[in-house]
């Protein structure tokens, strides 16, 4: 018997009868790690939460049944459910600074677990082996630390450790690794791991990271739209996906070796009280036919373990597989006089250095991608060159111009020349303004436009983007993510820059958007011969975009060359670890196989 | 995109301009209808008020403090004018000083809150200090201190009180505008070499207006006390000329013998400023359901 069996589970927004998920079935055995991928809004997380008997305000759960060991926790007293937690079901959520508590240090917060639930005898012991189980320092003095004093990667063992001190059956991730380097994430996600199988926890691991959930998970299960669209072991999945969804979501990961284009999903996924009768995939389905609009496929077991949700599902696996465009080979059609050049400089955030002699070119009509982890300085050295970051010293220089810090110190031209996109457009667009406003605002500053002309060089800029003109008088929170962010990639484009810096910008955005976003980035670099400098700290989106790497690391480039050679023999010892901690599809089914 | 974001945030955002969506939801609270319903009718009262009234307020109708009869609904005050008459009269003084005192309040408290937080230097703490140094006196000593200097002019009135208030708007202002100009969207501005005065009022004022308008109306309640307070005093609106702070004063010696000289402002003034601050509650509810995830990140 599974260790957790979810039947049939049916959450509702309160009151309205609209629902968020609904017939939500799995199960997973003692020791194994189910993945549950989907975009945001897919009520994931919904999901995840409702196996500890919860729901997020507004949510209701109104049907189905979740089992841990046979026993329903949904019929159980809020009492029971108390104990539950925590103990015989544990969750790990997304954000360990938010989640530890700030004013207690860390012993006392891992005691208070096991107090809550009387486990063990010697609470000394014990907190020592809790610390051990996740590798972290056994000393009291770090018991004696406040969750400040830890690292993000440190804190989210705390995490794990405190999820796993009453030795749960069912323990719910939710993207535990997501603002962690991807180092740390490597090592995070193996102590996951090992912690699982060696405890037979039934883990259900919630993310929209698919290379991670290759990883990780034995099996995994696609959510759409509130729905499990499929479901079946990590490696038929991630392979040989039966549901038309998951392969896309498949195809829009990208990959190290970059062979492939990258495919985005055209279209947003509905929302809940929007979901159009029939599949809900119908709409964004290549595969569509009359029956897909008409009613919504059933489950069907393709194998043993598997299952699937969609009427064509056997047209769909004859398919052959990775049947996906080979990616263009980007030719680096720069010349030789740089850009933009930057020679020895040095950038501190107050007293503290955070860039060393930085030495970089980028030519126009080139595209060098910055890499590097969070606290690199990647990001200081793209506003620096944007003008918002001040305090540097060195050489730089636009066409052999020199720039001075700061944007309003700089020329007209140019701060019109260098245009910034900023990482989340869900702050980089002023929500109390229109889209018109918020494009037209650099028309306005760099151009002296008629009013009708801004007009349409607003609509043009919107539809270089792919976005229509009827967003024009709409307002940023109308949108979605990836709508956001090419509006931010159209005001900085409507200007006409000979230069783009990009910092960053796919991460808040889902993994079928991202492909997507960069694709179009490249598509409009090479139109518009953009000098392109793209700052990621994902290594596998490089090889789509860019012709030249630079890796950064502590404030230091080092490394620097053509993408292929970079990537496929690094010479830096940095380089080659960032390599190999990567999470990506390929390497999981390697391993695998 | 964090873990606990609640579940309405899963359901359509709405659609419209933001301010809308704030007045749209803070409408469907029954209190911000109440309050929205006094207001009205007493600022009707005060402006269409004079209209009716059956005697000049300055025209002696009667004998002094006389009981309510046909002829005088609610009686002669002190000096035996019409005590409806006056109560008729005296709300557009009350009414008009207190929202210029509060549009100058504002105005000025808005602009120093804005450039504080905006500096990011010495100028945010010089300006804030300075603000303190005025909060730590009662308002209405500085005013009477103003009033007893100057003598009991209206425009010194109402430039007393504004200057009272802005400290408190300045507060507000910059505690919002700080997390504001960390923003995204205020960089992109500096990078395409926006000017300062538009990125503060262009930028960043649109991005407070929740809580400034709740901040107003409050500041609104409060100028209406102050004025009429100060007009008790004495120090406000003269005589013989009706004012409902006037009037209070006037006819507090009969309260006794003819209460409504006295009454019928007070309960004008106490209706006005609850109506005021129910809409202020209104509008601060609506802000923060609309930040718990209606729709905005």
């Amino acid at each position: 018997m599974s260790v957790l069996e979810v039947e049939n589970l049916r959450i509702e927004i309160e009151g309205t009868g609209i629902d968020i998920v609904d017939e939500i079935s799995f199960h997973i055995e003692a020791g194994e790690v189910l993945g549950l991928v989907g975009e945001s809004g897919s009520g994931k997380t919904t999901v995840g939460l409702s196996l500890l008997g919860h729901q997020r305000r507004g949510a209701k759960i109104v049907a189905g049944q979740v089992r841990v060991d046979g026993k329903d926790i949904l019929e159980r007293s809020p009492a029971q459910l108390r104990a539950l937690r925590g103990g015989t079901v544990s969750y790990v959520p997304q954000d360990p600074s938010a989640a530890l508590n700030p004013a207690l240090r860390i012993g006392r917060q891992l005691e208070e677990v096991l107090a809550a639930h009387r486990f063990g005898s010697s609470h000394e012991e014990r907190l020592r082996e809790m610390l051990e189980e996740v590798l972290l320092p056994t000393e009291r003095s770090f018991l004696r630390r406040y969750p400040h004093q830890l690292s993000g990667g440190q804190q989210q063992r705390v995490g794990l450790a405190m999820a796993f001190a009453c030795r749960p059956r069912v323990i719910v991730l939710d993207e535990p690794t997501t603002g962690l380097d991807v180092t740390t994430q490597a090592h995070v996600l193996a102590t996951v791991r090992m912690l699982c199988r060696a405890h037979g926890v039934a883990a259900l691991y919630v993310s929209h990271d698919l290379a991670v959930v290759a990883a990780l998970a034995d099996r995994v299960a696609v959510m759409y739209a509130g729905r499990i669209v499929e479901i079946g072991r990590e490696r038929d999945l991630f392979l040989a996906s039966a549901h038309p969804y998951a392969r896309r979501l498949v195809e829009a990961i990208p990959e190290i070796s970059g062979e492939h284009e990258l495919v985005g999903i055209p279209g947003t996924a509905p929302r809940p009280g929007h979901r159009p009768t029939g599949c809900f995939f119908a709409p964004r389905c290549d595969y569509a036919v009359d029956i897909c609009r008409e009613q919504f496929p059933p489950r069907e077991r393709v194998a043993e373990r598997r299952e699937v949700r969609c009427h064509r599902w056997q047209e769909v696996l004859a398919e052959a597989v990775h049947d996906r465009p080979l990616a263009a080979v980007r030719t680096n059609g720069a010349s030789a006089d740089a850009l933009i050049s930057i020679r020895n400089l040095q950038a501190a955030h107050g007293e503290r250095p955070v860039l060393f002699d930085i030495d970089l070119d980028v030519a126009p009509r080139q595209c060098v991608a910055l890499v590097g982890e969070s606290g690199s300085g990647k990001t200081t050295l793209a506003r620096c060159i944007a003008g918002l970051h001040r305090n540097f010293t060195g050489e730089l220089a636009l066409r052999g111009i020199p720039l001075r810090p700061g944007a309003r110190n700089r020329s007209r031209d140019t701060r019109r020349d260098i245009q910034y996109v900023f990482q989340s457009p869900y702050s980089s667009l002023n929500p109390r303004k229109t889209i018109g406003q918020i494009i037209g605002q650099p028309l306005r500053l760099f151009f002296d436009l008629p009013r009708r002309d801004q007009h349409a060089r607003i609509v043009h800029a919107l539809e270089r983007v792919q976005l229509t003109s009827s967003v024009v008088d709409r307002y940023p929170h109308e949108l979605s993510g990836g709508e956001r962010q090419r509006v931010a990639i159209a005001r900085a484009l409507v200007s006409e820059p000979a230069l783009l810096v990009c910092d960053e910008v796919t991460s808040a955005l889902d993994v079928s958007v991202q492909a997507a976003i960069v694709d179009l980035i490249a598509e409009l670099q090479r139109e518009m011969e953009l000098g392109l400098l793209f700052v990621t700290h994902n290594l596998a989106l490089i090889r789509t975009i860019a012709q030249e790497v630079a890796v950064m690391s502590a404030g230091r480039i080092v490394e620097h060359g053509p993408v292929d050679r970079v990537l496929d023999q690094p010479e830096a010892e940095y380089t080659k670890r960032l390599l190999a901690d990567t999470p990506s599809l390929e390497s999981a089914l390697a391993i695998a196989e | 995109m964090t873990a606990v974001a609640p579940a309405a945030a899963v359901a359509a955002p709405p659609v419209g301009r933001p301010l809308t969506i704030l007045l749209r939801r803070a409408w469907r609270a029954v209190r911000t209808k109440v309050g929205v319903v006094l207001v009205v009718l007493v600022v009707a009262l005060a402006v269409i008020g004079p209209f009716f009234a059956p005697h000049s307020p300055t025209e002696f109708a009667g004998i002094p403090y006389s009981h309510a009869s046909s002829a005088l609904p609610l009686g002669a005050d002190n000096l035996g004018r019409d005590v409806l008459s006056r109560f008729l009269w005296g709300g557009r003084s009350v009414l008009g000083l207190a929202l210029l005192a509060t549009a100058l309040g504002l105005a000025i408290g808005v602009s120093i809150g804005l450039v504080a937080a905006y500096s990011r230097s010495i100028l945010d703490d010089v300006l804030m200090r300075a603000m303190d140094v005025i909060l730590a006196f009662p308002s209405i000593v500085l005013a009477l201190v103003a009033v007893a200097t100057v003598g009991p002019k209206l425009w010194l009135l109402v430039l007393v009180v504004g200057f009272t208030t802005a400290p408190r708007v300045a507060r507000v202002t910059r505690g919002a505008s700080l997390e504001i100009v960390e923003r995204d969207f205020v960089q992109a501005a500096e990078a395409l070499g926006e000017s300062r005065t538009r990125i503060l009022f262009g930028e960043i004022l649109p991005s407070i207006t929740s809580p400034l308008m709740v901040e107003a109306s409050l500041r609104l309640t409060y100028s209406i006390g102050l004025i009429a307070g100060l007009s008790f005093l004495g120090f406000g609106v003269q005589p013989p000329s009706a004012d409902w702070g006037l009037m209070i004063n006037e006819n507090r010696q009969g309260l006794t013998i003819q209460p409504w000289g006295a009454v019928m402002p007070v309960i004008a003034i106490a209706v006005l400023t609850i109506g005021t601050s129910l809409i202020g509650d209104g509008l601060s509810r609506a802000a923060i359901g609309l930040e718990r995830g209606g729709g905005e990140r």
